[in-house]
């Protein structure tokens, strides 16, 4: 019922990862649902699971050592995870495309920048070569580099620039979704503020869902319209990014906010969240946040809390709130 | 008025390129009070992290003077050198690739005791290391642990200890939480303020994001391809930047924060290379207000408001 309203739909997404004797609980029971259009914003600290769930999405899990123990991906009202290999091949690219963190790695170094882009086009397109050289170079104007430019390699390009390729090569088969994974960290604040301004835009020009992976609450707040915190494998709050950044109810969410240095303010001592994320292959009982938690209750280490609606379309799992 | 503890005077670092010299460091002057923290800003590139080192004498200076306590330390020899480093120290950015890691936590912090013979006994040295790691929260099960076996928050309390091991009075602190996620950040930051107000410690924070720069310093310099271009109280700096490129710095930074309303300047293009960059201000490619006469020299810093320096010809 959900899945035709939504664009993506996650529903009890379990991913493992196996190392020597250990279970690593990456991704435990995730719901998740994004419309057309949207940009979600998907935030949580290092290890927290972002990643794999793209991956997990994307068909991408190396496996070995990584399984998708269970759950559906619902995308255009199909499960992904039921999709033979050929098919996700067809999906990949072009229905689903990724922007990567790291410009300087992700990029081909031994191949133009032309010709990236030209042999994403040329899987999912039965065009010539000449064709697809020439729509890439219509890309990299799209994102701001001269056409000229299509002969270069990536170590001729600023960091900026790199991930402006990275930006052409996911849309230029105009894809319904793109994940970007952390797709500003590498860059300084200037150029991050002008990547940024040009995702924001071609995502209106071609209308394009988005998940957005980051650690960084100031971009969220940026361009995304909902927002999902992921804390253990797991997403605790689910909301409109309005509701969240005006009343974050999660008490992790709101240690999140107030461990982050505020520039309109000045405080001496920033609030902190005690101890450290929990060992992903030894996850704590009940809330995975509990022995962390400022106001854990006893029954927080017993039960794992529900997903609780405390106002449309605002979603926490907190026994605060049931 | 307070004394300096650091002055910096026309400090100079290029460095020889086979495209041309490498103007890294270009003229620096500023001074650190005692019992201050000064904040270096800026992008990759700008020298920051150069400046820092070349104050040490990591980087020897190509020009210029770094005065401590009223001597040039520029001018000393190596064992002169080793005696004033016992009280200026430094941490590094990344807590993984400035531990050894064959070393284990005691010997990392034990190493600047044994290379200055601060103790004559081995019990003195081991309560020294005890005592280090319990004033920056280091548990003591963790004295015979290796760096991988901790987290990143835990690896830079290390660094952290080796540098006050032997109780400097001047710390740069080069990026020391850009490695980490912002809820152990937090914890950090909290450590270095803690630590400043029981020992009394002088810092110079380098780092490239602002939020955390307003957060500790009390005076704040701005800078962009190896230059100053802006120097006031950091108070100052963020409600009335007056240089175009901290201007432009400023809007940059997401605010987590939604139904704000502000002005967002978008700068064109990279930063410049700073090998052989031409002469005139630096920021003038990028500048929203550029003009012709910009392109003749290099604009001096210049004390436009009370304790408020601008390299700017507009202003």
């Amino acid at each position: 019922m959900n899945d035709q309203k939504n664009l993506l739909s996650i529903k009890n997404l379990t991913i493992h990862y196996k190392t020597g004797g250990n279970i690593v609980h990456a991704v435990d029971n995730l719901d998740l649902d994004l419309g057309h259009g949207e940009t979600l914003g998907f935030v949580g600290e290092t290890g927290a699971g972002k990643t794999t769930t793209a991956l997990g999405i994307m068909g991408l899990i190396p496996n070995p050592p990584g399984k998708i123990i269970n759950g559906q991906v619902f995308f255009k009202g199909e499960d992904l995870l039921k999709k033979k290999h050929k098919e996700m091949r067809s999906i990949r690219g072009k229905e689903i495309a990724m922007i990567f963190q790291d410009p300087m790695t992700s990029l081909d170094p031994v191949m133009n920048v032309g010709d990236q882009i030209a042999e994403m086009i040329r899987i999912h397109e039965q065009i010539t070569k000449d064709k697809a050289l020439e729509k890439a170079e219509v890309m990299l104007e799209t994102v701001g580099i001269r056409k000229d430019r299509s002969k270069d390699y990536p170590h001729q390009f600023s960091g900026g620039m790199k991930q402006r390729v990275g930006i052409a090569i996911a849309l230029a088969c105009n894809p319904k979704l793109i994940i970007a994974d952390e797709p500003t960290t590498a860059l300084d604040v200037t150029i991050q503020a002008q990547v940024l301004e040009l995702m924001k835009s071609l995502k209106e020009k071609y209308d394009t869902s988005m998940i957005l992976i980051t650690h960084d609450l100031g971009i969220v707040a940026e361009i995304c319209d909902k927002v999902a915190i992921m804390y253990a494998g797991n997403v605790v709050e689910y909301s409109d990014k309005n509701s969240l950044y005006l009343n974050p109810l999660h008490p992790y969410t709101n240690g999140l906010f107030q461990s982050i240095p505020d520039i309109e303010k000045d405080v001496d001592k920033l609030n902190t969240i005690k101890g450290l994320a929990p060992d992903p292959t030894n996850l704590p009982k009940g809330c995975t946040f509990h022995p962390r938690c400022p106001k854990a209750l006893p029954v927080c280490s017993e039960k794992k809390p529900d997903n609780v609606m405390v106002e449309p379309n605002h979603y926490v799992k907190c026994f605060l709130y049931n | 008025m307070e004394e300096n503890l650091l002055e910096v005077k026309n400090l100079k670092k290029y460095f020889k390129t086979k495209k041309g010299l490498l103007y890294a460091v270009d003229d620096l002057n500023f001074t650190i009070k005692k019992g201050e923290t000064l904040g270096l800003v800026g992008e990759s590139g700008c020298g920051k992290s150069t400046a820092g080192r070349a104050i040490l004498r990591l980087h020897e200076p190509t020009s210029g003077h770094v005065i401590y306590e009223g001597k040039d330390i520029t001018k000393y020899n190596s064992s002169e050198l080793k005696n004033i480093r016992k009280k200026m120290q430094i941490v590094f950015q990344d807590p993984y690739s400035s531990l050894n890691p064959r070393l284990s936590v005691s010997e990392i912090i034990a190493e600047p005791l044994y290379v200055n013979k601060i103790y004559k006994s081995k019990i003195e040295n081991e309560n020294r290391i005890r005592e280090v790691m319990d004033i920056v929260g280091l548990e003591e099960r963790l004295i015979n642990s290796y760096p991988h076996e901790l987290d990143g928050g835990r690896r830079q309390r290390i660094g952290i200890a080796r540098a006050i091991s032997l109780q400097p009075e001047f710390i740069v602190m080069d990026e020391p939480v850009s490695a980490l996620d912002v809820c152990i950040q937090a914890q950090i930051l909290n450590l270095m303020n803690e630590l400043q107000e029981k020992f009394g410690l002088t810092y110079l924070f380098i780092s490239h994001n602002l939020s955390v720069v307003k957060h500790v310093s009390d005076r704040i310099a701005v800078m962009y391809l190896g230059r100053i271009v802006e120097l006031a109280e950091s108070d100052k700096i963020f409600k009335k930047p007056l240089h175009p490129y901290t201007q432009a710095l400023l809007s940059a930074i997401p605010i987590p924060k939604v139904n704000i309303s502000r002005e967002k300047i978008i700068l064109e293009g990279d930063v410049p290379s700073p090998i052989n960059p031409p002469p005139g201000c630096r920021f003038y490619g990028r500048c929203r207000f550029r003009q012709n006469e910009c392109k003749k020299e290099i604009p001096e810093l210049r004390e436009i408001d009370e304790n408020h320096f601008v390299a700017c010809r507009l202003l």
